[in-house]
């Protein structure tokens, strides 16, 4: 399954090399660069999900920097870079890790977030000793925090590809797969793993996989982005995505677009102002995350403060015609002036607005100097003002409280009772002509 | 007339904008030992939360002997759940007793003489005395309650609040716990339980709340912790009062 | 001491300072980062805040650059300076998207530390650029840590800043430890305890910050957690912990520096305290695996060392007073034994049994220690069974689990609360109907 897929994936490539001839000739490196870039994306988002959803994003963090002494170890033993061997020694380590986490964790109480400093940092120490004792020539380590995405097209090339692009292109054909063929288990165990267990689907494998590809991710990126970088790229996007949707499914590929625009903006701003190109991926992906975070049209903090904004507003809104409706109700005669209705709702540019907006909307309109209700005006206050005796009713009948401590309740919520929930209050209390008080609840 | 130990007038408490507690309105004399009861999910934790300050209220004011909570801190003891702390933190039973003369003793003062001796006596009190260098997780959960309540004996109050004491103790335990909160009502002090053992509440308590969202019954037990009460308080859901409350977390506009 | 005292002991500290071989001053750096980063290490650690040492030290990247291309300045004050408000806005952000968002605390740190540090990244490249005039050695100790470069001028700081860490920590450590133990009771105590947690963040961001040049981002976050677990393994008390955090912290600098000569001085010594760390987690007295392990299996040996003798004493109940031999292969039967030879052995070398044959017979003292057990088992049987309202069907499980673990003075407790109500049950006073040779054995009853 996986060999043919790589066979179709190589013919693939041959084909995106061809576009890339196409579209400005070898020479043009910056297809390269974001073409590596997007491909690393793409490929940490599609794990990245798992990682956010299971709340476990330091995980990225962790392994990126533990998988470094099997780097190491792997490389002693090959001799060469190859990506075989270094993948090998990256899943090994990788789940050496989580296994000695969670080890630390459940039998020495060992807290799970220090369990996890404490492993990935030794981890980190050891591999930089290796380095330094035994392989300083082949490795940069300064590379390892930053990677160098502008060296991509320097590399070798494997089938017509740079290997930076080829390794991540193997690493995102293989996290595609597992996440087809698993999506089901992979989605459960993130959202119920006791459940998960119970039906046979085994949650610590489940785990155990997510960790070796989180561990393979960050290695097939490490060249191209660096262990930080990657945990922006396997992060962010996904949080990103998080805020915008409320279903895995459109989650990941939200992700991944997410990933993918912040490479190609990444390289631009890189471009302009002649930065790396790595590091403008990363705050590309974070300026994207941070628009989110304002306008994300449901979770957004923005759309938050508006739908707020807007309620008080309403709340202030159907407060005055209430009250113009109780006023008329008590006195067929009484009317009220704007600046006693003002001031009788707290007065402030709010309640200013408010009866601006009420006239706008021809619920109210001027009678010589007093408002009038008109009879949509009129309508839409006798269902407050229903819903307020309705619920003071249900309150004293039905939940024996004393009268004198209804009114407040009952006037929070006069403005979030629906005709359906009218209804059923209506149903519920004996007395659906009079309220407590013995004004008339309106039909 | 007893004077008024703990009041609270007109109070509403919501979290996330949804209302868990609606317009609670209630007064406690000076003296009383008082019990919370409610099913889960009423508010029970809440009420004290609200009262203490630890949640916001939404409306109404909470007073403490006929003043703001604020300046009446010193009056109150407090016996947190005992899921709410890390039973692991490296401290002894005895320096967690010592923590209820923090407040007293404000800022940078160490501990002394004088307050090793208040923890010692409540240590006795409560009959863990051998266990004073013992780690915390080394306790039974019913020797851990102890020790709250050691902690909060070393508080020096007047007005006690203690949130479900008897949840996961032996039956020794819970006999002693009881013992002592006699003991301390009939110093004056007024002690309010969160109780949820239904069968013991007359056996125990000469005042009882009775709360699920609203205030059901406040008094003295004879007359307020009634069968009709009861059927008030646990029977069935209060479906409307959760859809409203549901209502208003979403604001989802009516129309 | 007169302010002139004061002034002298100044002056010729920092002579002494100058006197000083570079190696020297480099271990006396590390030990006193060591030693600071256990104190406000063990906070974080206990707080569950192990992480925001790592998330500070990559967010600190883009404040130094800053600092950098701002003041144009490569003097440490300056640069921890810049670092410290980079590192403090991050975690300012970290809370409000906690806060206003929902984005969860862990997805949270990971997005600030990589997005700050990919500013810093971005930053740097800048900042190398030829007509800046930034080279890179500077900068770049941040990241792996470039402790050679040690002046007595960074000492004195290092100095300093320990000094007015360590004050703090000492002038609120009431207030630390209520607050971290139990926040809501602080608060209802009106301790103000946001406060008093911004006071334990920002000493460790100071002190991660000025660690950075040492030992590196990665492996300063690894100065925050490991000495602190370490000194958790060994002590119960707070003020012994932190003192040993702070001892640990010290020996790992002092040690680290030493053995990695030639070697990337932060590694080595996130490398030693790692070390100190393994050996504190399997050799510590009373929380170490080791002890554990001891622990457990004795309690297991004694377990069913008792088991046996209960079911021997079972089995000779019908015929007492006295003491009959007991075929093996009805010990066999009468429970599931983990591995009953080696169990009889034992137990024959401890003289509680003897072996004739494929027989078992129990001494008088093995005797008198079954009439103890089956006593206090069956105590504790009815124990539960009245008082903790279990069904009876479970009650032989759960009293196979816990007798062992019942303390002697509880035991008493039970029985005499048993026999006081007159519910201490026919069959145990029965029990020391002991056979005579046992003369009224501890099992009698009063």
């Amino acid at each position: 399954m996986l060999w043919t897929a790589l066979v179709t994936m190589i013919s693939d490539m041959t084909a995106l090399t061809l576009l890339a001839e196409v579209s400005g000739g070898a020479s043009d490196s910056w297809f390269w660069i974001v073409l590596t870039g997007a491909a690393t994306n793409i490929a940490c988002a599609l794990v990245g999900c798992f990682l956010v959803l299971r709340r476990m994003s330091m995980m990225g963090d962790a392994l990126s920097h533990a998988v470094l002494p099997g780097l190491v170890v792997a490389f002693l033993f090959s001799g060469s870079l190859n990506i075989v061997p270094l993948f090998l020694g990256a899943v090994v380590v990788g789940l050496l890790t989580t296994f000695l986490m969670q080890t630390l964790h459940q039998y020495a109480r060992v807290p799970s977030d220090a369990s996890m400093g404490v492993v990935f940092t030794s981890m980190f120490a050891l591999g930089v000793v290796l380095i330094k004792k035994f392989v300083s020539g082949h490795f940069d380590l300064a590379c390892v925090y930053e990677g160098s995405l502008e060296l991509v097209v320097l590399a070798e090339t494997v089938v017509g590809l740079p290997r930076p692009l080829f390794t991540t292109l193997v690493v995102l054909v293989v996290n595609l797969l597992v996440l087809i063929l698993l999506w089901k288990e992979l989605k459960i165990t993130s959202f119920d793993p006791a459940l998960a267990t119970t039906m046979g689907i085994s949650a610590t494998g489940m785990h155990y996989l997510l960790m070796a590809l989180v561990a393979v991710t960050s290695v097939a990126s490490f060249e191209a982005v660096g262990s930080i970088l990657v945990v922006a790229m396997l992060i962010v996007p996904a949080a990103t995505a998080h805020l915008l949707s409320d279903r895995l499914a459109v989650m990941v590929p939200i992700s991944a677009a997410v990933g993918v625009l912040a490479s190609v903006l990444g390289y631009v701003a890189a471009r302009h102002w002649d930065t790396r190109i790595a590091g403008m991926m990363t705050v590309a992906a974070g300026v994207l995350f941070a628009l989110t975070v304002f306008f994300s049209p449901r979770y957004g903090i923005c759309s938050t403060v508006v739908s707020n904004l807007r309620m008080s507003l309403r709340v202030l809104r159907e407060d005055l015609l209430a009250m113009l409706y109780r006023v008329e109700e008590l006195d067929r005669a009484k009317r009220l002036t704007p600046a006693e209705a003002r001031e009788a709702i707290g007065g402030g540019w709010l309640s200013r607005w408010s009866v601006a907006a009420l006239r706008r909307e021809g619920r109210v309109i001027m009678d010589g100097p007093q408002l009038q209700l008109t009879d949509i005006g009129r309508e839409s206050a006798r269902r407050m003002v229903r819903s307020h005796r309705l619920w003071e009713t249900y309150l004293v009948e039905h939940l024996g409280m004393p009268l004198d401590h209804v009114h407040e309740p009952a006037h929070r919520v006069e403005h979030f009772i629906d005709e359906q929930m009218a209804q059923e209050l209506k149903a519920n209390v004996d007395s659906s002509k009079q309220d407590p008080h013995g004004r008339a609840i309106p039909e | 007339m007893l004077p008024t130990a703990f009041e609270i007038h007109d109070m509403t408490v919501a979290y996330n904008r949804r209302p868990v507690l609606w317009d609670i309105d209630l007064e406690i004399p000076e003296g009383k030992l008082v019990g919370i009861v409610g099913p889960n999910g009423a508010g029970k934790t809440t009420l004290i939360k609200a009262a203490l300050g630890l949640v916001p209220l939404a409306s109404g004011k909470v007073e403490i002997y006929g003043k703001n909570y604020r300046q009446q801190r010193h009056l109150v003891g407090y016996v947190p759940q005992r899921e709410s702390v890390d039973w692991d933190f490296p401290v002894t039973v005895r320096d967690v007793v010592l923590m209820g003369t923090y407040g007293q003793l404000g800022w940078f003062r160490r501990p002394g003489k004088a307050q090793r001796a208040i923890a010692d006596r409540c240590l006795q009190q409560v009959g863990i005395t051998p266990l004073a260098n013992r780690q915390i997780r080394q306790l039974s959960g019913g020797q851990q309650q102890r020790v709250f309540l050691a902690r909060a004996l070393a508080q020096d109050a007047q007005l006690y609040f203690l949130d479900e004491p008897f949840s996961g103790v032996d039956a020794a335990t819970e006999s002693a716990i009881f013992e002592l909160l006699h003991q301390l009502r009939s110093t004056g002090k007024t002690v309010l339980v969160v109780h949820h053992d239904l069968q013991t509440v007359r056996d125990y308590f000469d005042y009882v709340i009775l709360l699920n969202m609203r205030l059901v019954a406040c008094g003295p037990v004879e007359t307020s912790f009634t069968n009709e009460n009861l059927q008030m308080t646990y029977g069935g859901r209060l479906t409307i009062l959760d859809e409203a409350a549901e209502a208003m977390r979403q604001r989802e506009p009516e129309r | 001491m007169s302010p002139q005292l004061c002034l002298e002991t100044l002056i010729l500290g920092t002579l002494w300072i100058d006197t000083l071989s570079l190696t020297q001053k480099v271990m006396i750096g590390t030990a006193l980062l060591g030693g600071m980063a256990g104190v406000v290490g063990s906070f974080a650690v206990l707080r569950g805040r192990s992480l925001v040492g790592d998330m500070l030290a990559h967010a600190a990247l883009p404040g130094v650059c800053l600092a950098f291309l701002i003041l144009g300045s490569r003097n440490l004050l300056e640069l921890s300076l810049g670092a410290l408000i980079s590192g403090l806005l991050a975690i300012g952000i970290v809370a409000m998207l906690v806060r206003w968002t929902r984005t969860k605390q862990d997805a949270a740190i990971g997005i600030v530390l990589s997005t700050f540090f990919g500013l810093g990244v971005v930053l740097l490249s800048v900042i190398q650029k030829p007509h800046i005039g930034g080279n890179k050695a500077g900068l770049d100790s941040y990241l792996f840590g470039e402790p050679a470069n040690m002046l007595s001028s960074d000492l004195v700081f290092l100095a300093a800043v320990a000094t007015v860490v360590l004050l703090v920590v000492a002038v609120f450590f009431k207030e630390f430890k209520l607050a971290c133990f139990d926040a809501d009771f602080a608060q209802s105590q009106g301790w103000p305890t946001l406060l008093l947690d911004m006071a334990m963040m920002s000493a460790l961001a100071v002190v991660t910050i000025v660690g950075l040049p040492i030992v590196g981002v990665v492996l300063m976050a690894a100065m925050i957690i490991l000495p602190a677990s370490t000194a958790r393994c060994w002590t119960n008390r707070l003020h012994i912990m932190l003192l040993l955090a702070a001892g640990f912290g010290v020996a790992a600098g002092v040690l680290g520096t030493r053995l990695g000569r030639g070697l990337p001085a932060g590694a080595t010594i996130v490398l030693t305290a790692a070390a100190f760390f393994v050996v504190s987690l399997l050799f510590a007295p009373q929380r170490g695996l080791l002890a554990k392990v001891i622990a457990e299996l004795q309690l297991r040996k004694r377990i069913a060392s008792e088991h046996l003798l209960r079911a021997l004493y079972e089995l000779n109940e019908p015929s007492l007073p006295q003491r009959v031999p007991v075929p093996i292969q009805q010990i066999q039967e009468s429970r599931h034994w983990r591995s009953l030879p080696k169990l009889l052995a034992a137990e024959v070398e401890s003289g509680l049994i003897e072996r004739t044959g494929g027989n078992v017979l129990l001494t008088s003292l093995g005797m008198r220690r079954a009439v103890e057990l089956t006593r206090a088992h069956r105590l504790w049987e009815m124990y539960l069974m009245q008082h903790a309202g279990i069904a009876a069907d479970h009650v032989d499980r759960d009293a196979d689990d816990v007798e062992h673990l019942l303390p002697a003075a509880l035991l008493l407790e039970l029985e005499q609360q048993l026999a006081a109500t007159g519910r201490l049950p026919e069959t145990i006073t029965e029990v020391p109907d002991s056979p005579h040779e046992l003369g009224g054995g501890p099992g009698a009853s009063p």
